[in-house]
């Protein structure tokens, strides 16, 4: 199945990845060409004889704790202030500041 | 005395080290030694995108001295966290990254003893099979420069081929330390899904991901993964019951054991030469007493289309929390979605952007069950492949661990090309099986691996059928 330049859009969209026009054709030609390799999927036939889920292993129980950390969290992230992460503001807050 | 140490089994230093002949530190300095030589000029083999001797120096100054592990220098994959050092995934968007904890299995090496002297090359947050995704610049073969030393986890091979360190830990998820392992002449192992903590290994596919070992030798490899292995509160995903397996007091023979030969793994295409090693080494099973027998794996085929679905799937969602907030870079853009726009499309190199968006194409509306679904039912039938050849009284399976050796660098700029280099491995990451690669000697004057594959946990089994071929193979493993 072809994508089409718009495919390539949406889907970057959904992903966020910001891609340039310049790189859209490229992409197209690269994602098209690995899908085409998986067209043999759509062919097997997997009605007969579905597959029962595997029986998986034993896990541990299901009870979370709080992860050792040698570092504070604020460490690792670009900005962080008070505790809290820092992102830069969303339209929609502009928006509502304005109405208010 | 310590070169000659450090070139031997990591038994071996440990022994020396416990006996006090021998100093960690010493062993450290002797392994930066060995990595200056090896990384200069135009040749070097950039095996680390990160290390510091005078850190590594200390850490062996405080090692404990007793474990199984004491003295004995490892690299670590730059995906696996550490609290020292980079674990920035080859991949600028965690560039000079530092972990505020650390993966299970690090712990367990560190408290086995080991001391860590740098973090691998690696392709991008383990997308490729030959580091040259990565955003450090590519790792070299020690066979021969030109060559790439396979992928994702080839700057962890590097480091043991080239005798830097006897032990390595890479990570797998399609194949990512048996296919560098064939190509450097070393022993990678991947352990059953589960079998070893992936607490601090940071998520390509979690379906798929495992963390495994490299080692010079079967017993080195063994001794690596007998620390690493076992339950982990910490990790939920890790098998609660399975104990670290005892491997290094396995049988060395094979008297009534069942080798299957899956003729799927031996295609027509397969060269001559690749075809002659495999069937020496096949020799050597017979040799030590295993009955060999032909089985087939019917879907074998449908598997390398099925990974690309999946593991972009997954890669897609994982990759999510790299939005310039939580971690590493942030590139600042129009408002908060420009933000996540341009850090994720300045931070993700051309590999990781292509598998994310097809794994979000896939995961997408309207072609969720076309691919995504189809994939997950193909994958439980490559599982019930394997699981009906050892219903049937199979032990083991032996295949050729890839198709070819090393390439050149640049040779598999086609993506679906490069894909094809995991041919042989992804099949075990499909079924959560346990899997090694170990040296069966040399094609074009290149390294080459056999492949062993073992039901879920036979690891027991695994090590015996690999112990066994090396011990029957020699020094002809290497030529």
């Amino acid at each position: 199945m072809a994508v089409s330049r718009d495919d390539v859009r949406h889907v970057a969209a959904l992903a966020r990845i910001g891609v340039a026009e310049a790189q859209l054709d490229a992409l197209v030609t690269e994602l098209s060409g690995i899908l085409a390799h998986m067209e043999v999927l759509v062919q097997v036939d997997t009605t007969a004889g579905a597959a029962d889920e595997p029986a998986g292993m034993p896990l541990a129980a299901d009870e979370p704790g709080s992860v050792p950390l040698a570092r504070a969290r604020e460490d690792g992230a670009p900005k962080m202030r008070d505790g809290f992460f820092l992102v830069p503001r969303l339209a929609t807050h502009d928006d509502g500041e304005r109405s208010a | 005395m310590t070169a000659s140490l450090l070139a031997g089994a990591a038994a071996g230093i440990a022994a020396a080290v416990q006996a006090g002949t021998a100093t960690a530190v010493a062993l450290v300095a002797e392994s930066f030694r060995r990595g200056r030589e090896v990384n200069a000029g135009r040749d070097g083999l950039n095996a680390f995108v990160s290390s510091d001797e005078d850190l590594s120096r200390a850490l062996a100054a405080s090692a404990p001295c007793g474990g199984p592990l004491a003295g004995v220098p490892v690299a670590i994959k730059d995906n696996i966290a550490t609290t020292y050092l980079t674990t920035s995934c080859g991949s600028k968007m965690l560039q000079g990254y530092v972990s505020p904890f650390e993966a299970t299995a690090a712990r367990k090496l560190r408290e086995a003893g080991a001391v860590l002297i740098g973090k691998t090359t690696m392709d991008e947050f383990g997308m490729g099979s030959s580091t040259e995704h990565c955003a450090f610049g590519s790792a070299k073969n020690p066979i021969d420069p030109t060559r790439v030393p396979g992928g994702s986890s080839g700057g962890s091979a590097v480091a043991v081929a080239a005798g830097i360190c006897p032990i390595a830990l890479g990570s797998e998820t399609g194949g990512s330390v048996r296919q560098p392992a064939a190509f450097c002449g070393i022993v990678g192992v991947k352990p059953t899904y589960g079998r070893v903590s992936r607490f601090g290994l940071v998520a390509f596919a979690s379906s798929l991901d495992h963390v495994g070992v490299f080692g010079r030798t079967v017993d080195d490899a063994a001794l690596a993964l007998e620390v690493i292995a076992g339950p982990d509160t910490a990790h939920d995903a890790t098998s609660a019951v399975r104990e670290s397996p005892a491997l290094r007091h396995v049988a060395r023979d094979l008297e009534a054991m069942i080798i299957g030969l899956p003729r799927e793994y031996f295609p027509a295409s397969l060269s001559a030469e690749m075809r002659d090693r495999c069937d020496r080494a096949i020799a050597a099973l017979r040799a030590r007493g295993a009955e060999i027998r032909h089985v087939s794996l019917p879907n074998t085929a449908l598997a390398i289309p099925a990974y690309y679905i999946i593991a972009p799937a997954e890669c897609a969602a994982n990759l999510a929390r790299f939005d310039g907030v939580r971690y590493g870079v942030r590139i600042d853009g129009d408002g908060l979605v420009g933000m996540y726009e341009a850090t994720r499309s300045g931070g993700f190199g051309a590999e990781v952007t292509r598998r994310i968006l097809l794994g979000t194409y896939v995961l997408s509306a309207g072609y969720y069950d076309a691919y995504y679904r189809k994939a997950m039912q193909v994958r439980e039938r490559i599982r019930q492949d394997f699981a009906a050849v050892f219903a049937s009284g199979v032990h083991a399976l032996f295949t050729p661990t890839t198709p070819t050796p090393a390439f050149r660098f640049g040779e598999r700029s086609d993506p679906y090309a490069m894909y094809l280099s995991d041919i042989f491995t992804v099949t075990a990451n499909l079924a959560e099986l346990p899997a090694m690669s170990l040296p069966i000697g040399r094609v074009t004057g290149l390294p080459v691996g056999g492949q062993v594959i073992a039901p879920k946990f036979a690891e027991a089994d695994m090590f015996r059928v690999a112990y066994a071929l090396e011990a029957e193979l020699g020094q002809a493993a290497h030529r």
